[in-house]
């Protein structure tokens, strides 16, 4: 299990060296100049001249050379500097820090209802196949992948804010504010975010069940006359989770992915509003790590899911 | 004649043989669901091709004097701000969404397979560059990586499918990299290398063929969520440039008047879930039709 866990760090170290390589190139290779974009901003309160932008240039280093950018870049990530915002003149790591609790707390939730919902409703499906249920769950399961997050999120936006009016129709107040405008508000963006997840949980757990429905060690345990709870909770449960748990890690990708589309119909102060502002913007160093951080975060997630795969299933250990 | 007789008898004993096309076309085509998604791409791609001819106005030519209508009899899903048909704008929005879907499936297809191919055929360290890489590129949510180099190309169609080759090429460099890993090692390439075949002759007329039926479930697979997220690009304001109509620059555009004219936003949003549904449909039904797994079960 030792060797297993190391190799799994090692790889991921290798992983997040390529990450970071990656993000730093396609901001830098690709063309737009962030300093003109912010030229542009600044004429509008008066001109910026020729000297003036030459000594930005030299302010936020860019006159220097790519591979000694990234590195002054990366030794600023391990002091815990991401970096100053062109656009908002403020460090990007406050910046970050100010939107992850929202991000977060909408995510997590959404993260958590979305799999325990998706792991019972695939559950059951499997259990009473061919039943109204199977098919009701099916039929969901396909609407819940190809409906458009940011179009969900408008139409209940339409129903429940606008023409029933039961719930706000944007924006986010933490919970320590006030935890009941907090609760209400979020209902909506959760609700969208984890539908897909739910959707792709129930379908891999379906068929997940299905196929551990056949092995023998399940009518081993029906013959030895062992009662349907025990047999599904000992026996399935853990072990159609492994492929569901797989998915899992994918799935926080996709999660965040939906998040984006999430906070900017409900007008949410998150990191995926933050982002997709800062892209307009040209604003690399909020892009750059912005987008370092949720890689980061996501292929740390898969880490732990590789390292709790081989806690569940003791044969990929040797793998 | 008699003795024939007997000798027929017994062989309607033994399991009746179905051919491979046989059982395909009774999985695939005979299914109510998946019969329903072929017919709502078969009408999505004629939609397409003959769109001048289907629309009912232009799409393009502004009309002030008919803003904001709502669905009547002669505008069937009313107008735009502009006054423009949104009948004829979703007519008009299928093909941006189909030329987004199978360019993009075709790049990202050919480098992805191409590269997982490699990867897995001569591992070690063209495996661990090729692989790793792809494992960085999976890190990035694939809709933020797609905005990023779509919105630093600038604006346009062409950025879109570039933007979103790259965002999608990782997952089938992983599946056809498992594919040639368990492929690799069959008796028939062993025989084909002892044969004289060459390292090209071995991945590409023999382990390719092979792995082709997974791939195409995943490229149809891949279709609907890539009209997903050309949907989603355009919902941001990335991709074709206006007037050029996009069923989520319309979503978008809709949103802006949802409290008035919530239609604007609603059959927009209606076609692309009902296209992607369509192609998740026909996706499983394909891999339940050439899933050699499933033989006998179904």
């Amino acid at each position: 299990m030792t060797a297993y866990i190391i190799r799994r760090l090692i790889m991921a170290v290798v992983v997040l060296i390529i990450l970071t390589l990656i993000i730093f190139f396609i901001m830098r290779l690709l063309p737009g100049d962030p300093l003109i974009i912010f030229m542009g901003r600044a004429a509008g309160q008066g001109s910026i001249s020729p000297e003036q932008l030459e000594n930005l240039r030299i302010a936020y280093g860019l006159d220097k050379p790519l591979m000694v950018q990234y590195f002054n870049w990366m030794g600023g990530i391990f002091q815990g500097d991401l970096g100053e915002s062109i656009y908002y003149h403020e460090d990007v790591g406050k910046l970050l820090l100010e939107r992850f609790p929202v991000t977060l707390d909408l995510g997590i939730r959404a993260f958590i209802l979305g799999n325990v919902l998706g792991i019972v409703l695939g559950l059951v499906a499997a259990l009473r196949r061919g039943k109204w249920i199977d098919t009701g769950a099916t039929v969901f399961s396909y609407f819940g992948v190809s409906i458009p997050v940011f179009w969900l999120g408008i139409l209940l936006m339409y129903a429940f804010g606008l023409k029933l009016g039961w719930l706000p129709v944007t924006g986010y107040t933490y919970p320590w504010v006030d935890f009941w405008m907090n609760f209400k508000q979020s209902i909506m963006p959760v609700a969208c975010l984890s539908l897909m997840s739910l959707a792709i949980t129930a379908r891999q757990m379906r068929s997940s069940v299905l196929e551990v429905n056949q092995q023998d060690y399940i009518r081993t345990a029906w013959s030895k006359g062992l009662r349907e709870r025990v047999i599904v909770t000992r026996h399935m449960l853990k072990n159609s989770l492994i492929p569901v748990i797989t998915l899992m890690g994918i799935g926080l990708g996709l999660m965040f992915g939906g998040q984006v589309f999430v906070e900017i119909v409900f007008s949410i102060p998150g990191v995926g509003r933050l982002l997709v502002s800062s892209v307009f913007a040209q604003d690399y160093q909020v892009v750059q790590s912005g987008t370092l951080v949720i890689a980061v975060v996501v292929v740390l997630a898969n880490l732990i899911v590789d390292i709790s795969y081989g806690w569940f299933d003791p044969r990929i250990r040797y793998g | 004649m008699v003795k024939k007789q007997t000798i027929g008898a017994d062989f309607s004993e033994a399991p009746v043989c179905v051919s491979e096309w046989g059982r395909f076309r009774r999985v695939f085509f005979e299914r109510k669901l998946v019969m329903f998604g072929l017919i709502v791409l078969m009408l999505l791609v004629i939609t397409a091709i003959f769109a001048p001819l289907l629309a009912p106005y232009d799409p393009y030519q502004s009309n002030m004097a008919d803003s904001l209508l709502a669905p009547s009899s002669k505008y069937l899903l009313g107008t735009d701000i502009q006054g423009r048909d949104t009948l004829s704008r979703l007519i008009f929005g299928s093909r941006t969404a189909l030329m987004v879907g199978f360019l993009t499936v075709g790049i990202a297809g050919i480098a992805g397979v191409t590269l997982g191919l490699v990867a897995g055929y001569f591992g070690g360290i063209t495996n661990m560059i090729i692989m790793r890489t792809m494992d960085a590129l999976m890190g990035f949510p694939m809709i933020l990586l797609a905005l990023i180099i779509a919105a630093l190309l600038g604006s346009g169609i062409v950025n879109v499918i570039i933007a979103l080759s790259v965002a999608t090429l990782p997952g089938y460099a992983r599946v056809m990299h498992g594919l040639t890993l368990s492929i690799r090692e069959n008796d028939y390439i062993l025989a084909q290398r002892a044969m004289g075949a060459g390292n090209i002759r071995a991945m590409f007329s023999h382990i390719l063929p092979n792995a082709l039926p997974p791939m195409i479930v995943l490229i149809t697979l891949q279709l609907g969520a890539l009209i997903l997220a050309e949907a989603g690009l355009s919902f941001l304001g990335i991709g074709i440039k206006p007037p050029g109509a996009a069923w989520g620059a319309m979503v978008a555009d809709g949103y802006r008047y949802l409290s008035s004219y919530p239609w604007l936003s609603f059959a927009p949003g209606v076609a692309i879930m009902l296209v992607v549904f369509a192609f998740n449909l026909v996706g499983d039904g394909l891999r339940d039709a050439l899933d050699p797994r499933l033989r006998g079960l179904l």
